[in-house]
C-alpha cells in the first residue's frame, strides 16, 4: 500500500465519513468537507508531471489475488496522468459548482455526495490499475456511480428511466470487456497491461485477436456513447448539471476513449482495429452533430454534441492508428491525428464544462432549459453570457480559442486519409467537414437563442438575474483556461501532451508544437467555409428544419431500445407467471419432484445402486420394536387431524430417534435430543392455545398427488441410504480425528473436540444463525404494531 | 381459574438445583464425556423453563432479571473473541491453546482456551432458548 | 441394521414431504422437524453403524464409530431447533394475524403481493 494507492482509495474513505459529516454538520453545505479532496488530489498528482514528461513511469503494486495474478497495480505514465488532472481538476470545480447549485436544505447531499465521490475514486482506479481485472472492476463502478447519479432525484420517472438506460447499455458493453480480457489472458496468461504490451506480437498473430478486438471495442463504444450506443447519453441529462458536467461529458464517458488509447499498442497494428474505430467515430460525429441542432432543450443539445466530439475524438484516435498500420508511409502524418486527438480531449473537458456550467445557472435562475421559451438573457447576466460565448465559440472551432487550435489539426488528421490507398477515404474529409457545420450552428443556437433575441418574461417561472459569484468561479476558471490553452497551447505540449501521447505510441518520437498561423492551407479554407455555411444555414433555420421531421420516428434507435426492453420484460414475466402461482406449496411439489428425477436419473444412469448386506450391523430385537414404533408414528401423522395428535406424534419420534442414537453409540446426540425434545414440545404447548385446533384439511386430489410425490421421494431417499452403505468411494476423514483427538487438542470427546476446535468456525456460524433465529423470533412477537391490527 | 401446583412448585425447588449442578457438571465434562456447551446450555433452559411451568413468568423475571439476548451476543463475542485471540498470537483463526497448571493443594488443573469458546456456545443456547420461551411465553 | 434403517429413513422422508405438501401450516412446521429427523438418521446411517464403542478416548477401545457425522448431526439438531422454533413463532403469529392456517388463503391476493 502506497502513497498511490492512498490516493486512489482516498475518495472511497472520505464517502464513508461523508454521511456522518452530512448529520452531524448540518449548518455547513457538505460539499465544503468534499471540495479540499479533489484540490489535494490534484496537487498530488501535479508534482508526477516531471517524472512522466521524463518519460518515465511510477508504478506501485500491492499484492491482491496473487494465485489468479490479479494485483492492485497502480502505474502513473503521461496517459494516466492526463486523465487523472482530468478527474481531480473538472472534479474539483464541479463540487465547487455544486455547493451553489444544490441547496443544502432541500436535497439529499449526503447521497449526492457519497455518489460523487464513489465515481470518482472508481475513475481514479481505471485510469492508473495496470491490471486488466483491477481496471474492470473500477470501470463498472463507474457505471454503477454513474447509475446512482443520474437516479438522483429518483421521484422523477426520466431519470429512473435514463439511469436504466446507461446501466443497461454500458454494464453490457462492460461485460463484453471482460469478455475480452479473459481472452487477453487466455493468450497472454497475465493480466498486466504492461505484459501485455510486450506480448502483443504473439496477440496479433493469435486466432483469438479479432474477437478479443472486437469485445474490447464494444466496451469502449458504449461506455463512450458511441453511434448507435450513444442513445443513452442524452437521458442521463436527467441528472443533475454538475455531474452532467463531471461524468458525462468530461470524464466517464472519455473512459472509452481512455481504453481505445491505452490498449493502441496491442490491436493497433490490425486494419481493422483503424476503419471500425475511426469509421464509427466518424458517423458518431455526424450523427451527433446533426441531431443536437434538433434538440430544443439546452442540455439536449451539450448531450447531443458530447456525443458528436467523442465521435471526433475516437475517429482521430482511429487514425492516429494507421501510423502502427501502413508502414509505407510517413506516420508523422498520422501521428497528428492522434496529437489533435488528446488535445482535443482536454480543450472538449474545458469549453464542454463551462458550458454545461452556464446551462445550470440559466436553468437554476430562469427555471427552464427550453430555448423556445429562453432568450434576451444578455443584459441579465452579462458575465454568463461571457462564459458562454467563449465556451461556444471554442466548440464551433472558432480563433482565438482553443477549439480553433484543434479543430484544425483535426481537418488535418482527417486530410492525412488521403494519403492513403483507399478509394473512398474523401469521405472522411467531407464528412468531418458538414459535421462540423452542424457543429457551428448548434454552438449558435446554445448562445444566441438564449441571451439574444426577444425577452419573455411571462414564460418563465423566476424573475432571472445574475448568478452568485461563488456559481460563476468554476466556469469563469474553465473558460480562462479556453482562452490560455489557445493562445499558450504550448504550454501543454511538453508537459502532459507528449507523455501521453508516448504512451499511446510507444516507439514514435513525438515532438509537439501547436501554432496558429500555417499560411492558407487546406485547413484553414476549410474553417472558413465551416463559417461562412454555418452563418447562412443559422440564418435560414426555420426554412429547412423540416428535415428532420423526414425520418420516421419507427426507425429510432430509442423507439428500437424501448421496445426491445418492453418485449423483454413482457416475455420474462410471462415465463414467471407460467409457473410461479404464489402457492408454496406448488413450488414444494416442483422441488420434490425435481429432486425425483434427478437423484433417480443420476443413481442409476450412473450405476450407482448397489445393495451391499456385507459388514452392516447386527439387528437386536429391541431394535426391530423402536424402528417399527418410528415407522408407525411418521405414518399417524399424516393422518392426523387435531393439533394435539400432531404434537404428541412429533414428541414421540423425536424421542425414538434420541434412543436410536442410543443404540448408535452416540451419546452426545443422544443427551442433546432428548433435551431439545422437551423443549420443543414445551414450545410448541407454548402456542398450543395459539394454533387452530383442528388442522385444515385438503381435497382428496391434491391429496392423491401430494401422496404420489412423498411416496417418491422416500422411495429416492431409501434407494439413496442403501446406495450410500453400499459404495464407499474412498477413505472417510473421521481417522483423522479420532487419533489427534488427544495429541493435538488435548480432548477426550471426540465429538466435542470437533466440534469446538477441529471445526470450531462450523460451530461459530451455527451459533450465529441461532442467534438470528432467536432475534427473528423476538422481531415477530415484540417489534410488531400494538393491537393486532388486521391486515 | 386457580390451580393447585403445589406438588410441582415443592418439587421444582429441590430438581431445580440438581438440574443446573447437572448442566454446569456436563459442560465442563463435554471435553472429554459426553457433554459439553450444546447440552450444558439445553439442560440449563430446561431448568428454567421448569421453573416457568411451576411458577409463572413474572416471578421469573424477578429471580433471573437477565436481557437474554445480551446474554446471546455476549455469547458470541466469547466465541468469536476466543477466535480471534489466536490472532494475536500469530496463529490461525481459531487456534486453541491449552496447558496445565499445578495449584497447591488441588492439584492438577487442565486448562484448555476451547473452554472458552464452549461457553460462548452454552451462553448463546441459553440465550436462545429463553428469548424463544420467554418472548413466545410472554405474548399476551 | 442399515439395511433396515435405509427403509426407516424413507418412511420419515415421505411423511415429511406430505405434510410439508399439505395446505394446514401447522402440518408443514411438523413436516420439516420429521424431515430433519429423517436427515439426521441419513447422516448417521451413511457413516456406518455400530462401527466400535462411542467416541470417547476414555474407552480405550480398538475401534470408535465415526465421530464426523456426530459431530455434524450435532449441530444440525440445534439448527432444527432454532429454524422449527421460528416457524412456530410464524405459523402462529400468522394464524392470530389473518384466522386461519389455509396456506391457500393466505397467499397474497392479485396487487397485493
Amino acid at each position: 500500500m502506497s502513497l498511490l494507492h492512498l490516493a486512489i482509495i482516498a475518495p472511497f474513505l472520505l464517502a464513508v465519513f461523508v454521511p456522518i459529516l452530512y448529520k452531524h454538520m448540518k449548518k455547513v453545505h457538505t460539499g465544503w468537507f468534499v471540495l479540499p479532496l479533489p484540490i489535494l488530489l490534484f496537487a498530488y498528482f501535479v508534482s508526477f508531471i516531471s517524472t512522466t514528461s521524463n518519460k518515465q513511469t511510477v508504478t506501485e503494486s500491492f499484492s491482491w489475488i496473487s494465485a489468479l495474478g490479479i494485483d492492485f497495480t497502480a502505474k502513473v505514465d503521461g496517459l494516466g496522468l492526463l486523465f487523472t488532472l482530468l478527474i481531480t481538476g473538472i472534479g474539483a470545480l464541479v463540487v465547487l459548482y455544486s455547493i451553489y447549485y444544490l441547496s443544502k436544505d432541500t436535497e439529499k447531499l449526503n447521497t449526492f455526495y457519497v455518489y460523487l465521490l464513489l465515481f470518482m475514486g472508481a475513475m481514479l482506479g481505471v485510469v492508473l490499475s495496470d491490471n486488466l481485472i483491477v481496471l474492470y472492476l473500477f470501470w463498472e463502478l463507474t457505471s454503477f456511480s454513474s447509475f446512482l447519479l443520474i437516479g438522483y432525484w429518483y421521484d422523477r420517472e426520466k431519470s429512473r428511466y435514463g439511469a436504466q438506460k446507461s446501466m443497461i447499455i454500458t454494464v453490457f458493453g462492460g461485460l463484453a470487456m471482460l469478455g475480452g480480457i479473459i481472452l487477453l489472458y487466455i493468450m497472454t496468461g497475465t493480466f498486466s497491461i504492461t505484459e501485455i504490451i510486450a506480448q502483443s506480437d504473439v496477440i496479433l498473430s493469435h486466432p483469438l485477436f479479432v474477437p478479443a478486438l472486437l469485445c474490447f471495442l464494444l466496451g469502449a463504444f458504449t461506455k463512450s456513447a458511441q453511434f448507435p450506443f450513444h442513445i443513452w447519453l442524452p437521458d442521463a441529462m436527467e441528472a443533475p448539471t454538475p455531474v452532467s458536467a463531471y461524468l458525462h461529458s468530461a470524464t466517464m464517458v472519455k473512459a472509452g476513449i481512455y481504453l481505445v488509447a491505452r490498449m493502441s499498442p496491442v490491436f493497433a497494428e490490425h486494419s481493422l482495429w483503424l476503419w471500425l474505430i475511426a469509421g464509427f467515430g466518424l458517423v458518431t460525429l455526424f450523427w451527433g452533430s446533426f441531431s443536437a441542432v434538433k434538440q430544443t432543450d439546452l442540455k439536449s443539445i451539450l448531450a447531443f454534441s458530447t456525443v458528436s466530439q467523442l465521435g471526433l475524438i475516437m475517429s482521430l484516435l482511429g487514425i492516429g492508428a494507421a501510423a502502427l498500420h501502413f508502414d509505407n508511409i510517413d506516420p508523422a502524418l498520422f501521428t497528428v491525428a492522434t496529437t489533435a486527438a488528446v488535445f482535443h480531449l482536454i480543450n472538449h473537458a474545458t469549453f464542454k464544462g463551462s458550458l454545461f456550467m452556464v446551462v445550470g445557472i440559466v436553468d437554476h435562475e430562469t427555471g427552464t432549459r427550453d430555448i423556445r421559451k429562453l432568450g434576451g438573457l444578455m443584459n441579465l447576466m452579462p458575465i454568463t453570457f461571457t462564459i458562454a460565448i467563449i465556451g461556444a465559440f471554442s466548440m464551433a472551432g472558432l480563433p482565438p480559442f482553443n477549439g480553433f487550435l484543434s479543430k484544425e489539426m483535426f481537418f488535418t488528421g482527417m486530410l492525412s486519409i488521403l494519403n492513403m490507398d483507399f478509394n473512398w477515404g474523401i469521405l472522411f474529409p467531407v464528412g468531418a467537414w458538414i459535421a462540423s457545420v452542424f457543429t457551428f450552428i448548434y454552438s449558435m443556437i446554445i448562445v444566441f437563442k438564449t441571451f439574444t433575441g426577444k425577452y419573455q418574461p411571462e414564460k418563465l417561472e423566476k424573475k432571472p438575474h445574475e448568478a452568485p459569484i461563488g456559481m460563476l468561479i468554476s466556469p469563469i476558471i474553465l473558460a480562462s483556461l479556453v482562452i490560455i490553452f489557445g493562445f499558450f497551447p504550448n504550454i501543454l505540449s511538453n508537459s502532459v501532451l507528449e507523455p501521453a501521447l508516448q504512451t499511446i505510441m510507444p516507439g514514435f518520437a513525438f515532438d509537439v508544437h501547436i501554432g496558429f498561423w500555417h499560411g492558407f492551407n487546406a485547413e484553414l479554407l476549410m474553417t472558413i467555409g465551416v463559417v461562412v455555411v454555418g452563418i447562412l444555414l443559422y440564418l435560414t433555420l426555420s426554412k429547412w428544419r423540416s428535415v428532420y421531421g423526414i425520418f420516421p420516428e419507427k426507425l429510432a434507435l430509442n423507439r428500437f431500445y424501448d421496445n426491445g426492453l418492453d418485449w423483454m420484460q413482457k416475455g420474462s414475466h410471462s415465463l414467471t407467471n407460467s409457473y410461479m402461482s404464489g402457492s408454496i406449496r406448488n413450488y414444494l411439489a416442483y422441488m420434490f419432484s425435481f429432486i425425483i428425477i434427478l437423484l433417480t436419473a443420476t443413481l442409476f444412469g450412473k450405476d450407482a445402486f448397489a445393495v451391499n448386506t456385507e459388514n452392516v450391523a447386527d439387528i437386536g430385537p429391541h431394535e426391530v420394536i423402536l424402528a417399527s414404533m418410528i415407522a408407525i408414528a411418521s405414518v399417524a401423522i399424516m393422518f392426523t387431524k387435531t393439533r394435539i395428535t400432531s404434537i404428541i406424534l412429533t414428541g414421540t419420534i423425536g424421542y425414538l430417534v434420541s434412543l436410536f442414537f442410543v443404540i448408535f453409540r452416540a451419546p452426545d446426540l443422544a443427551l442433546t435430543q432428548l433435551v431439545i425434545e422437551t423443549i420443543s414440545v414445551s414450545l410448541f404447548l407454548l402456542c398450543f392455545y395459539h394454533l387452530p385446533k383442528k388442522l385444515t384439511d385438503d381435497p382428496v386430489s391434491f391429496k392423491v398427488r401430494n401422496a404420489i410425490i412423498a411416496v417418491g421421494v422416500g422411495a429416492v431417499v431409501t434407494l439413496i441410504a442403501l446406495s450410500a452403505h453400499s459404495n464407499k468411494l474412498f477413505d472417510s476423514i473421521s481417522q483423522y480425528y479420532i487419533e489427534n483427538t488427544y495429541s493435538e487438542a488435548a480432548g477426550g470427546n471426540m465429538v466435542n473436540v470437533i466440534l469446538v476446535d477441529f471445526r470450531g468456525f462450523d460451530t461459530m456460524f451455527e451459533i450465529t444463525v441461532l442467534g438470528i433465529a432467536a432475534l427473528g423470533i423476538y422481531g415477530l412477537i415484540k417489534l410488531r404494531k400494538t393491537g393486532g391490527k388486521k391486515l | 381459574m386457580k390451580t393447585n401446583d403445589l406438588i410441582l412448585q415443592t418439587a421444582t425447588k429441590l430438581i431445580l438445583f440438581l438440574i443446573v449442578l447437572f448442566s454446569i457438571y456436563i459442560f465442563f465434562a463435554g471435553h472429554y464425556t459426553p457433554g459439553g456447551g450444546f447440552v450444558g446450555g439445553l439442560l440449563t433452559s430446561g431448568a428454567i423453563l421448569l421453573l416457568l411451568l411451576a411458577f409463572d413468568l413474572k416471578m421469573v423475571q424477578n429471580i433471573l432479571p437477565f436481557n437474554y439476548l445480551y446474554m446471546v451476543a455476549l455469547g458470541l463475542l466469547f466465541a468469536i473473541g476466543t477466535g480471534a485471540g489466536a490472532l494475536l498470537f500469530n496463529t490461525p483463526f481459531l487456534t486453541h491453546a491449552f496447558g496445565d497448571i499445578h495449584l497447591p493443594v488441588l492439584g492438577e488443573l487442565h486448562l484448555h482456551t476451547a473452554t472458552l469458546f464452549d461457553l460462548g456456545v452454552y451462553l448463546v443456547v441459553v440465550g436462545v432458548t429463553m428469548t424463544i420461551i420467554q418472548t413466545i411465553g410472554g405474548d399476551e | 441394521m442399515e439395511i433396515l434403517m435405509a427403509f426407516i429413513i424413507g418412511i420419515l422422508f415421505m411423511s415429511a414431504t406430505y405434510l410439508m405438501l399439505s395446505r394446514s401450516i401447522v402440518r408443514i412446521i411438523i413436516g420439516t422437524t420429521v424431515l430433519s429427523h429423517g436427515a439426521h438418521l441419513l447422516i448417521l446411517t451413511m457413516g456406518g453403524l455400530k462401527g466400535g464403542s462411542a467416541p470417547l478416548v476414555g474407552e480405550n477401545a480398538s475401534a470408535y464409530t465415526d465421530p464426523l457425522p456426530q459431530a455434524l448431526i450435532l449441530t444440525a439438531i440445534v439448527i432444527a431447533f432454532g429454524v422449527t422454533a421460528l416457524f412456530l413463532v410464524l405459523g402462529y403469529r400468522s394464524y392470530k394475524e389473518l384466522g386461519t392456517d389455509n396456506m391457500e388463503k393466505l397467499r397474497g391476493t392479485e396487487g397485493n403481493d
